[in-house]
């Protein structure tokens, strides 16, 4: 399927054949999965990549501005995304790291006055072009918020959400959430009370779960914004953990204020910084944008190597 | 700095400064006493002048052809039937609107334009039910209602049920889009991330988790329906003397039109005491009914208790 293509259908089911494939997929792995522990990549879109224009990349972005009304929230990020990796975007509050994430799959359209400027291309495609439907993006670029927002149903239903629009048949839901909830390492733990209220369960697994629901759609990149910012250390040695294994099968974006996190779980690292203009207006931008073991060990910003040894921010 | 010699008198206050807020709660607690008073007021003298009436009826007076009560008639099914289907009429008419309206203005409508159609909305809120009632025998009876039903009565049941319905719509539309407001965004922004419409998110996530809330606002809605008076007294006709039917093109009257029609206390009216006694009867009914409603509403509301 061309990507172009398959971005712009207003029919649900174009992309329906896609994930209805999958659960099959899923039903055969789970077992092994579980047996050895290795979270092979169920690749649905093994048809997409093969005219991708530049293996590896998954973005480009070039002079990326965010408005807010009148208000420059950022100023001119231009970086790539590689395929199957963590990307961490650091930097002190309000630099505009998390408005940035919300660039790679439209989120920012459901803020009001919000307006992007400069191109982001998802596998070649500028998502900001006026056929691309923002809908069709979020189903492949999905999404981890800072705090867990599991909706107020079981947890069940919560992961069955995404799969159920997508046009997963119902036959095939149990096995969808069965294998994200194994890949999402909560499915020991929640097994016996599927049809609980999410609400239920801890912060960290509330964080699990969502994370284990942005997955059951089957995305090829996983956005998380702060996803650990809520929970307590253990539960965030967990959530790391996840990252880590996710990693294999999807590419991953994370938003973090913890430099040792970034450090511990990424593979590239961009550091933003914030500058205030005359008016007091603070606008973001990129500083450095480097292979994470470079930007802590040997950054070349004087800025990166001020904040990330804790003399300033 | 520290003080040499603290005493006790040091920190007292004037005596002037104690007597003064001694005053005010008083005064505060007198205001929510006579509130207290006169709902206990009413009750008694609605209480009492009910057991009057049904001590003194004979029972058999309460089933018969129709709601007479100069003739000594008093038919509560005719009133009870025609309260209901007045209200279920408005209710069909108002949650629809109210609803749709509410979705609108909280999950689509630009800041913009919610800031004019809110206020708009509530602006129906204000109109007089009066008001509401000659609309419906000045237009919507003659204008609208005779176009698709040539037989129907001048007075008639639909039309105020129609009208009641439009009195309801504002307030159905502000509590529902309070209910809808509240639900956190981040639900709302769960749903879009996983590719979902605007459309899906607002039927899937927005209304499950608002449910208590729209709720309340149809008991509400219903509550007030039934007990709305000036609107159904003027357009369906029948509150002094009305016959039993079921048509909606009649007229008919209700628990309330019924008692504003003794309350005007003709000498005939006067003259049968059992027909006066009747009116505070159907206060009491009336009184139930809407607790009841409200305590149903109570209960459905803290069973369906937004869980986020």
């Amino acid at each position: 399927m061309n990507p172009e293509k398959a971005l712009m259908t207003q029919e649900p089911d174009a992309r329906a054949s896609d994930v209805s494939d999958a659960p099959d997929a899923t039903a055969s792995d789970v077992p092994a999965t579980a047996a050895t522990g290795v979270h092979a990549r169920i690749d649905v879109s093994g048809v997409v990549s093969g005219q991708r224009p530049e293996a590896g990349t998954v973005f480009e972005c070039a002079e990326v501005d965010v408005y807010y009304g009148d208000f420059r929230a950022l100023r001119d990020v231009s970086l790539d995304v590689a395929e199957h990796g963590v990307t961490a975007l650091i930097g002190p509050s309000g630099c505009g790291k998390s408005t940035f994430l919300r660039c790679f799959n439209r989120m920012n359209d459901l803020i009001e006055g919000a307006r992007v400027e400069g191109t982001v291309n998802y596998y070649g495609v500028d998502l900001y072009q006026d056929e691309v439907d923002p809908v069709e993006v979020r189903r492949r670029v999905g999404m981890v918020f800072q705090k867990p927002n599991p909706f107020p149903k079981s947890i069940y239903d919560n992961i069955a959400y995404g799969p159920r629009l997508a046009g997963v048949k119902r036959s095939a839901l149990d096995d969808v959430v069965e294998g994200s909830l194994t890949r999402a390492a909560l499915w020991d733990e929640v097994k016996d009370r599927l049809k609980m209220s999410a609400y239920g369960l801890s912060g960290g697994q509330q964080q699990r779960l969502c994370i284990a629901r942005a997955i059951a759609v089957q995305p090829d990149v996983v956005l998380m914004d702060e996803p650990c910012s809520a929970l307590d250390p253990i539960a965030t040695g967990r959530i790391e953990e996840l990252i880590a294994e996710l990693k294999t099968e999807y590419t991953i974006i994370i938003v973090t204020h913890n430099m040792q996190q970034a450090a511990r779980i990424s593979d590239m690292t961009a550091f933003f910084s914030v500058q205030a203009n005359e008016m007091g207006h603070r606008t973001g931008e990129l500083v450095e944008y480097a292979p994470t073991s470079l930007i802590f060990t040997n950054p070349d910003d004087p800025r990166t190597e001020a904040y990330i040894t804790g003399r300033v921010g | 700095m520290t003080p040499d010699h603290l005493t006790a008198a040091d920190l007292q206050t004037s005596l002037g400064r104690r007597i003064r807020s001694q005053t005010v709660r008083w005064l505060f607690m007198g205001a929510a006493a006579v509130t207290v008073l006169v709902s206990a007021l009413i009750i008694w003298t609605v209480a009492s002048g009910a057991w009057t009436f049904i001590s003194q009826v004979e029972f058999t007076r309460l089933t018969d052809i129709g709601w007479f009560p100069r003739r000594g008639l008093f038919d509560l099914t005719t009133l009870l039937v025609n309260s209901a289907q007045i209200s279920v009429i408005a209710m069909a008419v108002a949650v629809p609107s109210g609803f749709g309206a509410a979705f609108y203005l909280s999950e689509y409508a630009h800041p913009r334009v919610r800031r004019v159609m809110k206020p708009t909305l509530e602006l129906l809120a204000s109109v007089p039910s009066v008001v509401l009632g000659v609309f419906a025998i000045s237009f919507i009876t003659p204008s609208i209602l005779t176009n698709f039903f040539s037989e129907i009565n001048f007075f008639n049941k639909l039309a105020a049920g129609i009208a009641v319905g439009l009195l309801v719509i504002p307030l159905i539309a502000s509590i529902s889009e309070d209910a809808l407001r509240a639900v956190p965004q981040a639900l709302r922004e769960a749903s879009a991330g996983l590719g979902a419409r605007r459309v899906t998110t607002s039927i899937r996530v927005v209304l499950p988790a608002a449910m208590s809330g729209l709720m309340a606002a149809t008991i509400v809605g219903f509550s007030r329906a039934i007990g709305e008076t000036m609107v159904v007294t003027i357009a369906s006709g029948g509150g002094d003397t009305s016959l039993y039917n079921l048509s909606l093109f009649e007229s008919g009257g209700t628990l309330t039109s019924a008692m504003a029609a003794l309350g005007l206390g003709t000498d005939q009216v006067a003259g049968n005491n059992l027909a006066f006694q009747s009116l505070f009867f159907l206060g009491a009914l009336l009184f139930a009914m809407t607790l009841v409603l409200n305590m149903v509403g109570d209960v459905i509301v803290r069973r369906l208790q937004n869980r986020y």
